[in-house]
């Protein structure tokens, strides 16, 4: 979400140019599996807890969240998929378009949902999400997993579960694919 | 987008962009809670010169699912009965703050005007028997939920398409989309003209339904009786209305449209209306998600804040009339045409 938000930033396009690999696929995939661990010990099993992936980027997260929660304590976790277009804060200031239709299929009443992100930067998208989360229904906790963590909060937000805490500039761009997590910025 | 006045202005890409944003909208209306807060503080005025109820309805619970204010306006109980004009009808609501106008017209054109007037986003919902863009939006969506896509699918327009804005706008809708066009009414209820229409006409109803992927019945507006254009209703429904044995030539997979309200037992008979096949509700359904994806493209998604795209678009000339040289105008090739009309370089 993160850099689908930078490239549409004024002053709108470029191309993104890495400078420095942070996260290798191996470190992707050891801190899948080090969150998975803490979300089953936090919560004492996975009884009532269903995984969100904030579009774009948190959705492929959220599915190998939940491999990794099925290998270890051999349950399919409820997976959805949730885009925060039509509750941006910023509607009106900058382009805003659904990537992709939301998909919640399950109920999350009393429910455990752990939203999942690729990158948390000022806190809008998930203050964004928490608003939609509301719109269908009561859930019991709302916790967070991030796999960067990258500081300029403009929210009282903070992650649950973080792959990689990561100091950046706040022009700096943060881009996780399943290759591995680079730090670089937008070029014109 | 600044106006939605014709599907011509649209293309295929402008389609399908809508189409896309209906189905994000279709799943915001299955919710418990069908409301998201996407155009908060935003004004759309409904601004209706023509009686309607579904379009109406439609767009007002489009706007409010988006948390947009809605302004009503019916003519019947507005100042134009003490002689308003349009123009300061539409000056007079636009300085109250409104962000968008629906307009609904008698006459062929206004929406056109209206967008002269205002600074205001336009969307034409009804310009006499012009266009009605909305209605061609829903109509194909729907189609497409049903067909999976309409590149050489044969659909069949059926009833008055001389008087039918549906048609019109239908016609450049589907043909947009890929599909072939194929009209079928009593000579009365043709238009005059046809050149430069994506369409072929049918003569035989029967003949044109085993080969049709959809049926498109237009409403038989009762009045035309008057005008000497038919000799009964019992004679429309022999010639062209889709009776329970018509919709038995159909194909397992066609569908049946009608965008409502249906004379049922004269354009459809009624037992028609209720099979599965025939996706009336459908299309209601998908009006108010359609008309949720135009409003926020215009008013909340900020496409005219991308710099690759300008940030007025070109209003074109009022068409008054001349439709036929409006979508001709529209389709003709890029390269030079000679004397007889063939595509050269």
């Amino acid at each position: 979400m993160a850099e689908r938000e930078r490239r549409l930033t004024p002053p709108y396009g470029g191309v993104f140019v890495a400078r420095k690999r942070v996260m290798s696929a191996d470190d992707l995939r050891r801190a899948v599996w080090r969150m998975a661990h803490e979300i089953v010990e936090r919560n004492q099993g996975l009884g009532d807890v269903a995984l969100i992936g904030l579009q774009t980027g948190g959705v492929p997260l959220a599915e190998h969240l939940a491999e990794a929660l099925e290998k270890i304590e051999g349950i399919d976790v409820p997976v959805g998929s949730l885009d925060v277009a039509f509750y941006r804060d910023d509607i009106g200031l900058r382009p805003v378009l659904p990537e992709a239709v939301t998909d919640i299929p399950f109920d999350v009443d009393n429910r455990v949902i752990v939203l999942v992100d690729d990158v948390l930067f000022t806190g809008r998208t998930i203050r964004a999400a928490l608003n939609a989360l509301n719109d269908y229904g009561r859930p019991r906790a709302v916790q967070l997993a991030v796999m960067v963590d990258r500081g300029h909060r403009e929210l009282p937000i903070r992650p649950d579960y973080v792959g990689k805490n990561l100091p950046t500039r706040r022009d700096e761009v943060v881009n996780v694919t399943s290759d591995g997590v680079d730090l670089g910025e937008m070029v014109k | 987008m600044k106006h939605l006045l014709s599907i011509a202005d649209l293309g295929r890409d402008g389609i399908e962009e809508i189409h896309r944003l209906t189905a994000s909208f279709l799943e915001v209306n299955r919710r418990p809670i069908p409301k998201v807060p996407a155009l908060r503080g935003r004004t759309v005025c409904s601004l209706f010169f023509e009686d309607s109820t579904r379009t109406r309805l439609s767009f007002e619970t489009a706007a409010k699912r988006l948390s947009a204010d809605t302004l009503s306006f019916a003519v019947g109980s507005s100042s134009v009965n003490k002689g308003e004009s349009v123009r300061d009808t539409v000056e007079t609501v636009e300085a109250m703050g409104v962000d968008a106008f629906v307009v609904r017209h008698r006459s062929a054109g206004v929406p056109w005007q209206v967008a002269r007037w205002t600074d205001a986003h336009v969307i034409n919902a009804g310009d006499g028997w012009h266009e009605h863009p909305t209605q061609a939006l829903l109509d194909t969506y729907t189609a497409l939920e049903r067909l999976g896509s309409l590149d050489g699918r044969r659909i069949t327009i059926v009833g008055d398409v001389k008087h039918s804005r549906v048609a019109r706008s239908n016609v450049l809708a589907f043909a947009a989309l890929g599909a072939e066009v194929t009209l079928v009414a009593p000579p009365t209820l043709l238009p005059p003209s046809l050149v430069g229409w994506p369409v072929t006409v049918g003569d035989d109803l029967d003949a044109e339904l085993s080969k049709s992927d959809i049926v498109y019945l237009l409403r038989l507006q009762r009045e035309r009786m008057n005008e000497a254009l038919l000799p009964s209703l019992r004679e429309y429904t022999a010639g062209y209305g889709l009776t329970a044995r018509r919709a038995g030539l159909l194909g397992p997979e066609a569908i049946i449209m009608h965008p409502g309200p249906m004379n049922r037992g004269v354009e459809i008979a009624a037992e028609v209306a209720e099979l599965p096949s025939a996706v009336v509700v459908d299309q209601v359904r998908n009006g108010v998600a359609v008309r949720m994806a135009v409003l926020f493209l215009m008013l909340g998604s900020g496409s005219d804040l991308v710099a690759s795209e300008p940030n007025h678009v070109e209003i074109s000339p009022p068409p008054l009339g001349a439709f036929h040289a409006h979508i001709r105008g529209e389709r003709q090739p890029k390269g030079e045409v000679d004397a007889e009309g063939v595509l050269g370089g």
